[in-house]
């Protein structure tokens, strides 16, 4: 019946644990490999014009729809301009405006996106293009290519691949020549090419964005074709017709419209410059988890001041040298001295390394116990005699930190680092043992304890397991499982396997 | 080197997560503690109860106590000095003897003499608490010293054997004589180098020994056979100790006795976590005993009926008894 219990409980806490866990690691994506970083890009960009008398108005198109990045932030730079974003039929608009300004104006606006491959092209679909107005004698070219191009393709796709083929051919036919004539920028050719595609009733835009790699001081925009088969759009490369997207492309903003407009003001420049960071996969996720209002973000650990952080990652690892401790105990069944004290022992490995540890951590017991037999002779009370092996203990530390620096060997100053108290009551406990058991006994559970201690260091130390119990602290709630699991362990203990086995003889 | 754990399993030897998790942590309540681990106690409840107890000479609870100790033990020429709190027979003095020329010299079991001062260091080191459970304060007993029953006399060193017996639910269920040897300093304890015999429960005779995790059968100092010793009185033994649950309440009890020449079995003390060497001084598993103990279970039972079920129950295993000759 309390088995039952036990069960429900450990596979409560488990369920808890992992789903926090899933929900902090899938949806909002915290590393659970540690230094992951994510490469982000900050892009730029400067809008400058010579201002007019009257007011100003300054639209710029910004990412909307971004297939393969997800926004991280965006902000603009712009002084005593009045700011709003809108949605346009091109897509997001940023606007600013301004009742007076003088001389050259420069705007800018950033955003900063990091590559995500779920986020992929949402857009609805859109209805039939209306045939588009065009006047001979381009009408009759027009015409007479699309039903060219028909004939030679199957679908909306090997129809705009054939399209782009003809319309790029270094001999082109007449009819080409004669619709592209006046198309000199890449812009003006897929304008027209998106003409073309309504013409044969296939929803087609232009697409504008920077293929991101490095950093850029000016970027220049690179025109993409979009078009819609009735399921999805397809990106297509209008200079060769092939069916994808640059690597890393990202999508600016869609349709012909040019990318700024300025009402009261001339000169209109607008500039580009990329820029590449890495920056740490955490502070990402912490972000985006921000945006959405996450509530795992408000007790995430990075959220406290750095120092308390260094502490809890230390903290942190305890309750895994508590099960450590716990598995060697009920397991295995190695003898130790006092509880907790090997884990203690493994926290200031960490801080000496092991070899290191393992001999300062003997000498000081060694020298400890020799002297708490000195003392013996003594015969003084029970506190008195603590105190002094106490007093003992951190004179031999320092005189230890004293010879390792004059020898120079600076690992021996780290044994500062050790919990003199747990240490002093260790001499104590095995000076006890000792007298009542003999020495092996209290050899044995010395070393015991130096086993524990060592084994438990080697997990505590584990970075990628300290990382991710940091950045998961609710797998805290596993641990807490698993040593109440091991609770209810009643089985044999592998020193029980030796010890009964004059029994299992026949 | 190891023994597989199914072959234990089915032989029933009960392992220490067993025994902490189903019968200590079930029976065995925590409150209940301080009767059986503070010795003065224990002997308060078992006077009440009327069973047999070493008598008390004094008690020592303050450092400033200490110096009341000549008073306590004048008239006593031998006594045993021991923690109530303490565990394992840690910090026991047995005095059997004072110097012929100096009065302040006292002859320890072990033949050594030790002079007053070095026995109040010891006092005052018990009383702070060296030999108790937990470190803190405790309290140093004074008592008399057993003159063990000849029965004995050639499986013991230096020292007291004892018969530790296990009783689960009031029913006593295995049972062993614990005999000192020059290794364990006198001690009868196993885990400092005591013989272990086990015991037929139906007949009181004593079965072979184990000595650290090992079977023998002759007494590693005497050389004298561990088997076959008759203990005497051996129906009063289980009766007391089956009583050792209706006075102290723990449902998982081991109960230590010692037979003494002039006043028979006495208790010494009881403990709420008996070890688990004793199956292997008996060549058999706790499990099935208590198991068998599970389906006789009656709890209107009285103490004589209790340990007639285990005379009648738990005779010593036959195949094991057949490997000894």
């Amino acid at each position: 019946m309390k088995e039952r219990y036990v069960y429900v409980l450990a596979s409560l806490l488990t369920v808890v644990g992992l789903s926090v866990f899933f929900y902090k690691w899938q949806v909002l994506g915290f590393p659970v490999s540690e230094n992951q970083e994510t490469p982000v890009w900050t892009i730029e960009s400067a809008v400058k014009f010579d201002s007019g008398p009257g007011s100003i108005k300054v639209q710029l198109h910004v990412p909307t729809l971004t297939p393969g990045f997800r926004m991280l932030n965006e902000n603009s730079v712009s002084r005593g301009y009045g700011f709003s974003l809108n949605y346009g039929s091109g897509g997001r608009e940023a606007q600013w405006a301004i009742r007076r300004a003088d001389d050259e104006q420069t705007i800018y606006y950033r955003i900063s996106v990091y590559e995500d491959a779920s986020v992929d092209q949402s857009d609805t679909t859109p209805p039939f293009p209306p045939l588009p107005v065009i006047n001979e004698p381009l009408k009759t070219a027009v015409d007479v290519l699309v039903s060219e191009v028909r004939d030679h393709s199957a679908d909306t796709a090997s129809f705009t691949t054939e399209l782009l083929r003809r319309v790029n051919d270094p001999s082109p036919d007449p009819n080409v020549e004669l619709l592209m004539t006046g198309a000199d920028s890449d812009a003006d050719f897929v304008g027209v090419v998106t003409t073309i595609l309504a013409s044969a009733r296939i929803p087609a835009r232009m697409v504008r964005g920077f293929p991101l790699a490095g950093r850029q001081r000016s970027a220049s925009l690179v025109a993409w074709l979009e078009v819609h088969d009735g399921d999805q759009w397809l990106y297509f490369n209008p200079m060769t017709g092939e069916e994808r997207l640059p690597e890393r492309f990202l999508v600016w903003w869609r349709g012909n419209e040019p990318i700024v407009s300025v009402e009261g003001g001339s000169n209109v420049e607008v500039g580009f410059a990329i820029q590449e960071n890495h920056l740490d996969a955490v502070a990402i996720a912490e972000t985006q988890a921000a945006q959405r209002d996450a509530f795992a973000v408000d007790f995430s650990l990075y959220s406290l001041p750095i120092r308390t952080q260094a502490v809890y990652s230390v903290l942190l690892m305890i309750p895994i040298g508590a099960l450590i401790m716990v598995i060697m105990r009920n397991f295995i069944g190695i003898d130790a001295f006092g509880t907790f004290m090997p884990v203690l022992i493994a926290l200031a490995f960490r801080e000496t390394k092991l070899l290191w540890g393992v001999v300062l951590f003997s000498t000081l017991v060694a020298l400890g116990l020799s002297i708490r037999f000195l003392l013996d002779r003594l015969r003084l009370l029970l506190v008195p005699r603590l105190s002094a092996v106490l007093i003992v203990v951190v004179i031999l530390m320092l005189f230890i930190s004293l010879m390792s620096h004059r020898l120079g060997l600076e690992t021996g100053l780290s044994v500062a680092l050790f919990p003199m108290v747990i240490i002093a009551m260790t001499i104590e406990r095995m000076s006890v043992v000792w007298e009542e058991r003999g020495a092996a006994d209290a050899m044995r559970a010395g070393a015991g304890s130096l086993v524990v201690a060592i084994v438990a260091y080697i997990f505590m130390g584990m970075s990628w397991l300290e990382h991710l119990i940091f950045t998961f602290p609710e797998l805290l709630l596993l641990v807490l499982a698993m040593a109440i699991l091991v609770g209810r362990y009643t089985g044999y203990r592998l020193s029980e396997l030796r010890r009964f086995r004059a029994l299992s003889t026949d | 080197m190891f023994a597989s754990p199914k072959k234990l399993h089915d032989i029933g030897v009960l392992g220490l997560n067993e025994r902490n998790a189903d019968y200590i942590a079930r029976f065995n309540p925590r409150r209940l503690y301080p009767l059986v681990d503070d010795k003065v106690l224990t002997k308060e409840l078992a006077l009440k109860a009327g069973m047999a107890v070493p008598d008390l000479y004094g008690v020592i609870a303050h450092q400033g106590e200490v110096r009341k100790f000549s008073d306590i033990i004048r008239g006593h020429d031998s006594f045993v000095i021991k923690p109530a709190r303490g565990s394992g027979g840690d910090g026991i003095f047995v005095v059997i003897g004072r110097g012929k020329r100096k009065r302040d010299n006292y002859r320890l079991s072990n033949g050594l003499f030790v002079s007053e001062g070095e026995i109040l260091h010891h006092i005052s080191n018990t009383v702070s608490g060296q030999y108790s459970l937990s470190g803190n304060r405790d309290t140093a007993l004074i008592e008399y010293c057993v003159h063990f029953d000849p029965t004995f006399a050639d499986v013991s060193y230096q020292g007291v054997p004892d018969i530790r017996v296990i009783v689960y639910r009031g029913y006593p269920v295995m049972a062993m004589v614990r005999m000192p040897t020059r290794a364990s300093d006198g001690k009868a304890n196993l885990h400092q180098g005591a013989v272990g015999a086990g015991v037929d429960l139906s007949t009181g005779e004593t079965l072979n020994g184990v000595l650290g995790n090992e079977v023998v059968d002759e007494h590693p100092d005497t050389g004298a056979l561990i088997a076959g010793l008759k203990i005497p009185m051996w129906d009063f033994i289980l009766e007391s100790s089956a009583r050792g649950y209706d006075v102290t309440g723990l449902g998982y009890l081991g109960v230590d006795m010692v037979i003494d020449r002039d006043r028979g079995p006495l208790i010494l003390e009881m403990n709420a976590r008996p070890g688990l060497n004793i199956q292997i001084a008996n060549g058999a598993g706790l499990s099935d005993r208590i198991a068998r103990i599970e389906e006789l279970y009656d709890s209107s039972a009285i103490p004589e009926e209790r340990a007639s079920v285990a005379r009648q129950e738990f005779p010593a295993a036959v195949e094991y008894q057949a490997s000894l000759f």
